[in-house]
């Protein structure tokens, strides 16, 4: 079997969240180095603050400020940080729960090694010195060996409160796109289509992809497809394309399903060479090539008579 | 919904799962699986076109990729048209949601599978995406560092200390000696810390798998399997999200979801615990009440072999199947999703009398 293709593949996303008062007043109130937790029914100071009730589902909205100082309630050590994390040397995972919070807040604790942190040990939180309305507003924690700081008595109410956090995210991937589909590809840069022919039905999938999805077996036979076809259907597109790629391809064109001759399912690509208003349902197409491309550009008229409807009809 | 009503009966009668392997790069998602329908499916004699409902699990996080699991309906055959639903969450939940189906009476036989492939991506990255997004993901913890932090509570707790947690490991994968699935058997080093006082040795191995289940109602159920494994019962509870507000020493969901699926009626003499972490065994015996005749995770367990979206459907499998060739009379079956032991999910099930 030849090697498999792979190619290195990023999915970032910065996702924008609205806060709702609760959420904003916490992360508000980061930025202005101070801590609120909110109030439950039962009395029980939650920090981080949630917008309802954990035990009786009810919305809570009582705000009240509690210390930048607190106690390890759990830890781990960290030895080798990663990629987003709050330090970039070796540091503690805790749990803090603050002075005055009857829960805790997970956080990075700044410490020299493990024998250097316990559970139950006193910390106070270093404030970050940029602060937008992040989580990350708090740096980390550090050990702290003073009394319980006391809180100024802020009532939650802020001029300016942040109402919304922008979630950046970055994952990285080796992406494979398997057996099937590294076959097809590798053809393609010999100007081939390779399909793949079910045992069972008999059809010819291109792209394949492994699998005939009408059988649900395996498909492995390579049968090579093309490089003429049909249009089976299309659209006029009137939108110019905003990515950079299609900038040049001038509105109206044509995008269609086309059935490469030997094939038993419809690719689709771009109709250029004939004006946009005479492609027309069984007009045979060819692909057109361009210096160094991986795939068909698009595809164009051959000039051959129009494919009878009846040699088609099942591929629409 | 929490038990079977009136009469109607719900068993799974086959089981199937890939070898696990830490990488399956050369396999697109439905390449790995359509080997385990097939099989699942061969189990029974049933056919794509007599399955009355499909439901699976799988995540577009570990794939990169949106609508993943589109593509792996390929391998099941969708045409003629069939009725299909699926969970982005791991199998186990989907095997719940088709068991309420089969409830209703509306299929008396549904296809059940999952797959996860975290050979393409940095699995305990992934996982944070799946955290508080205001106040956790933020900080990017990745899985190992919270159970991490759950371990050290057990030990500080008193629960457990690393002597116990390595037993636990060691345990586990020498039971996974007899499993010819699972990716990690045999003596397997502690190894060095990970997240202390997590070693190496206590966390999951990182692998690519699948697995599928049959379930069929009734006389159906007789039909197609000698020796059902009864559903008596399923339920499914979620913590609170925020790590804080949570003991993370207990589980009072699992507790909760198992009292409601009726295994504390009577005792179980197997227990398939989806823990992927040794410290969450402690956990889960602890919140299952399991006593020391209990035989826990004779298949290894997640320690051995850990597919995400696929680990809990499998811990349920593996307890069928040991119904199905009589090893075992009645067994819990657990999975759990997300940090700390979050969401858990409870199943009991048992063969007939002999
Ligand atoms: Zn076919």
């Amino acid at each position: 079997m030849p090697e498999v293709l792979k190619a290195p593949l990023v999915v970032e996303f910065p996702f924008t969240r609205s806060l709702g008062p609760v959420q904003s007043a916490f992360l508000t109130g980061l930025r202005e180095r101070v801590v609120l937790g909110v109030r439950t029914g039962d009395g029980r100071t939650l920090v981080p603050p949630v917008e309802y009730d954990p035990v009786t589902a009810e919305e809570i909205r009582d705000l009240t400020e509690v210390a930048p100082t607190g106690t390890v309630t759990t830890w781990a050590w960290n030895h080798a940080p990663r990629r987003g994390q709050p330090l970039t040397t070796p540091f503690a995972w805790a749990l803090v729960r603050l002075d005055g919070a009857d829960t805790a807040l997970l956080h990075a604790l700044d410490v020299p090694g493990p024998d250097a942190v316990h559970t139950g040990m006193r910390v106070r939180i270093r404030w970050a010195e940029e602060r937008t309305g992040a989580i990350t507003d708090i740096a980390c924690f550090e050990p702290y060996d003073g009394s319980r700081a006391q809180p100024t008595g802020h009532t939650g109410e802020f001029a300016d409160p942040v109402t919304g956090i922008v979630a950046a995210a970055r994952l990285d991937y080796t992406y494979s796109p398997g057996r099937a589909q590294t076959a097809y590809i590798n053809a393609l840069s010999g100007r081939r289509t390779v399909g793949e022919r079910c045992p069972a039905c008999r059809k010819v999938y291109v792209p394949p992809r492994g699998a005939c999805p009408t059988c649900g077996v395996a498909t492995s036979e390579q049968v090579e497809v093309g490089p003429r076809g049909t249009v089976t259907t299309f659209c006029i597109v009137n939108i110019k394309a905003a990515h950079t790629a299609n900038l040049d391809i001038e509105v109206p064109y044509v995008y269609a399903h086309i059935a490469l001759d030997g094939a038993d399912l419809a690719l689709h690509g771009r109709i250029g060479g004939i004006p946009y208003d005479e492609v027309r349902m069984g007009l045979r197409v060819e692909p057109v090539w361009t210096e160094g491309a991986r795939y068909p550009d698009h595809y164009r008229p051959t000039g051959e008579p129009d494919a009878d409807y009846d040699t088609y009809k099942e591929l629409l | 919904m929490t038990s079977a009503p009136g009469d109607r009966q719900i068993a799974v009668v086959a089981f199937a799962q890939t070898v696990h392997r830490r990488s399956s790069e050369e396999l697109s998602e439905v390449e790995m699986l359509m080997p385990v329908l097939h099989e699942v499916l061969d189990r029974t004699g049933l056919k794509t076109a007599d399955i009355d409902f499909t439901c699976s699990g799988s995540s577009d996080y570990l794939a990169g990729r949106a609508f993943s699991f589109t593509l792996a309906l390929d391998g099941v055959g969708a045409w003629p048209p069939i009725s299909e639903s699926h969970v982005e969450m791991d199998g186990a939940w989907a095997l719940y949601e088709a068991w309420t189906k089969l409830l209703t009476g509306d299929a008396d036989t549904a296809l059940v599978y999952s797959y996860g492939k975290s050979s393409p991506g940095s699995v305990r990255d992934v996982l944070t995406r799946q955290l508080d997004p205001y106040y956790v993901a933020p900080l990017w913890p990745d899985s190992v560092a919270l159970a991490a932090l759950q371990a050290q509570a057990l030990i500080d707790a008193g629960d457990t200390d690393e002597p116990a947690l390595a037993a636990v490991a060691s345990r586990n994968r020498e039971a996974a000696s007899a499993n010819p699935h699972t990716q990690l058997k045999g003596p397997v080093a502690q190894g060095d810390y990970l997240v202390r006082p997590l070693r190496t040795g206590d966390c999951p191995p990182i692998g690519d798998g699948a697995a599928a289940v049959i379930l069929a109602a009734g006389d159906r159920a007789r039909d197609l399997c000698a020796h059902p494994a009864w559903i008596r019962g399923i339920d499914h509870r979620v913590e609170a999200h925020g790590l804080g507000v949570r003991d993370l020493t207990d589980s009072p969901s699992t507790r909760l979801a198992a009292e409601r699926a009726g295994a504390f009626e009577r005792p179980v003499d197997t227990a398939e615990l989806h823990a992927p972490f040794t410290a969450q065994e402690v956990v889960l015996r602890k919140a299952l009440r399991l006593g020391d005749g209990v035989v826990v995770n004779p298949s290894g367990g997640a320690l051995a072999a850990n597919p995400i979206m696929a680990a809990g459907l499998i811990r349920i499998g593996e307890a069928a199947a040991r119904i199905h060739r009589g090893e075992s009379g009645r067994a819990l079956a657990h999975a759990t999703s997300g940090p700390c032991l979050q969401q858990n999910l409870v199943a009991v099930l048992e063969g007939e009398p002999r």
